[in-house]
């Protein structure tokens, strides 16, 4: 019994254990759309620009780089989306070639002056290091997604299974587009430190092809995304504790290990 | 849905001088057309004339010049057009979770599908299904439905909020010769049943000369239209389809 009170004597594992119970099912969510709609790269590429807005707010001298990171973030999303849809080239290759050239100006700002270890934490991230106002923020922006899954989510759907029929029906296609753009970009912006640039779309997919594998309705695709999404959050962090391995990469372990038993159970039950 | 009156044939839409420009290149120009309840209008004409834009131009889901009305012919009143729409695919692939009833609803609602069944919209989408016989669909997922149960059951989610326009948009692609007959019996159906317009884009001849009323041919503009007979006799429709007559 021990093995499992112990880690909650530190402050830091409890702010940790909050932060994880805040982020998970909120990956969970956006996770669902993410794999329906096929947005996989689209949400890497979000996560690799963080490096780039942070690049940002250094030129332009920005004390708080956080929020130069979102603004960025947030911008890029909206120009990502509209550009895919206007170009000729397939999406992932425009989002690739944004992607990576994001990425270079990133670094080549940061590692001027070789002070890039400044920032190499960035990649892995440390979850343990989380604030309780930083908790609170992130509370706020679960509010905001709930909501805005609750009265979206119909739409998000209907225009994932065809823009033009949604369209018919009267709905806004490429306003409802934009703002789930935006949501996504917010989210992984504030969560890109403590769950780390290389990781963060793992946790952003994982949970929700593994369901996708197993789930025959929205219902269930949702019920699962969320529940594999928590547990490996909370058994990814109690272990990282006693392994003293980073707490993300243990994390996307847990949730691969899942992927591949949903994938053939998934397979099984046909 | 509930079965309603036979159709009036008091309403008309009237498209007026539609035309379509994307990217400085003229895709559908001069385009009247007219069109009364309780009729199937065809639209037919080489690969790449345009069909699907006009469809989508209706819609309002790609910018065009010119209007479209709609008016009740006795008193001239214009009113607001509600239009079904029968798309020529979904994006769905195989294993998404998406039920009929995650379908239909996310359309049709606001309720999000991800909570809690709505019983009275499963009931209401369970009635809608019931006039194509797909009511037994509600639960299956929808990527693993035939071509068509597909097509029935987007034929029922079209005809849900009782239309004055229904457009289908090639509808019968991956449905075999039976599936075809049986699909166009239901177009029938419709439209000796439920007070709307049908204006529907088709590749098979045979099929469009046997039930539709009035045939548009499409290329860029209107080359001709009438009913099949006069328009498959024209000249027009000769040189369009000079390589696939074999096909009527």
């Amino acid at each position: 019994m021990e093995m499992f009170t112990v880690w909650w004597e530190y402050g830091f594992m409890r702010n940790a254990f909050f932060a994880i119970l805040i982020i998970t099912p909120l990956f969970a969510l956006l996770g669902t759309m993410i794999v329906n709609n096929k947005m996989a790269f689209f949400s890497d590429a979000l996560g690799h620009c963080a490096l780039t807005g942070i690049a940002v707010g250094v030129v332009l001298g920005i004390s708080d780089t956080s929020l130069s990171m979102v603004l960025f973030a947030v911008v890029f999303a909206l120009l990502l989306n509209k550009i895919s849809k206007k170009s000729a080239a397939s999406t992932d290759t425009i989002i690739s070639v944004f992607s990576s050239c994001s990425i270079a100006v990133g670094l080549a700002i940061l590692s001027k002056g070789g002070n890039f270890s400044k920032y190499s934490g960035l990649l892995v991230g440390d979850i343990l290091s989380i604030t309780g106002r930083e908790i609170f923020y992130l509370i706020l922006i679960f509010a905001a997604t709930l909501g805005f899954w609750f009265f979206a989510f119909n739409k998000l759907n209907a225009v994932s299974l065809n823009r033009t029929l949604a369209k018919s029906r009267g709905i806004n296609v490429n306003l409802i587009e934009n703002l789930f753009a935006v949501f996504l970009a917010l989210i992984v912006m504030l969560s890109i430190k403590w769950v780390g640039i290389l990781i963060i779309n793992a946790l952003l997919i994982l949970p929700a092809a593994s369901s996708r594998n197993i789930a025959v309705n929205m219902r269930e695709y949702h019920f699962f995304s969320i529940v594999f999404s928590l547990f490996c959050g909370m058994l990814g962090l109690i272990i990282s504790y006693f392994t003293n391995v980073a707490t993300g990469p243990m994390i996307v372990i847990l949730a691969s290990v899942i992927y591949f038993c949903t994938y053939f159970y998934g397979k099984k039950i046909g | 849905m509930r079965k309603i009156i036979k159709p009036c044939g008091l309403h008309c839409i009237k498209v007026k001088d539609l035309g379509v420009e994307i990217g400085g290149q003229v895709i559908l120009k001069d385009i009247n057309l007219h069109i009364h309840c309780g009729t199937l209008t065809a639209i037919i004409g080489k690969n790449g004339a345009g069909k699907s834009t006009l469809i989508k131009a209706m819609l309002n889901d790609v910018r065009h010049t010119g209007k479209i009305e709609f008016k009740d012919r006795e008193n001239g009143h214009v009113q607001k057009l509600r239009i079904g729409y029968v798309p020529q695919n979904l994006n769905i692939e195989k294993h998404t979770p998406v039920s009929v009833y995650d379908m239909i609803a996310s359309y049709q609602s606001n309720y999000p599908v991800f909570f809690r069944k709505s019983r009275r919209l499963y009931g209401e989408i369970k009635e809608s299904l019931r006039v194509f016989e797909a009511e037994a669909l509600i639960d299956k997922q929808v990527c693993n439905l035939s071509g068509g149960e597909l097509q029935r059951v987007l034929l029922s989610m079209a005809v849900m909020d009782e239309p004055n326009l229904l457009l289908l948009d090639e509808p019968v692609s991956g449905i075999d010769q039976n599936g075809m007959e049986l699909f166009y019996k239901r177009i029938e159906y419709l439209k000796e049943h439920f007070d709307l317009a049908i204006i529907l884009i088709s590749h098979d001849l045979g099929y469009v000369k046997k039930y539709a009323d009035h045939v548009v041919l499409l290329d860029e503009r209107i080359l001709a239209q009438g009913s099949p007979g006069e328009v498959y006799s024209g000249e027009a429709f000769q040189k369009t389809f000079a390589e696939t007559e074999v096909q009527i």
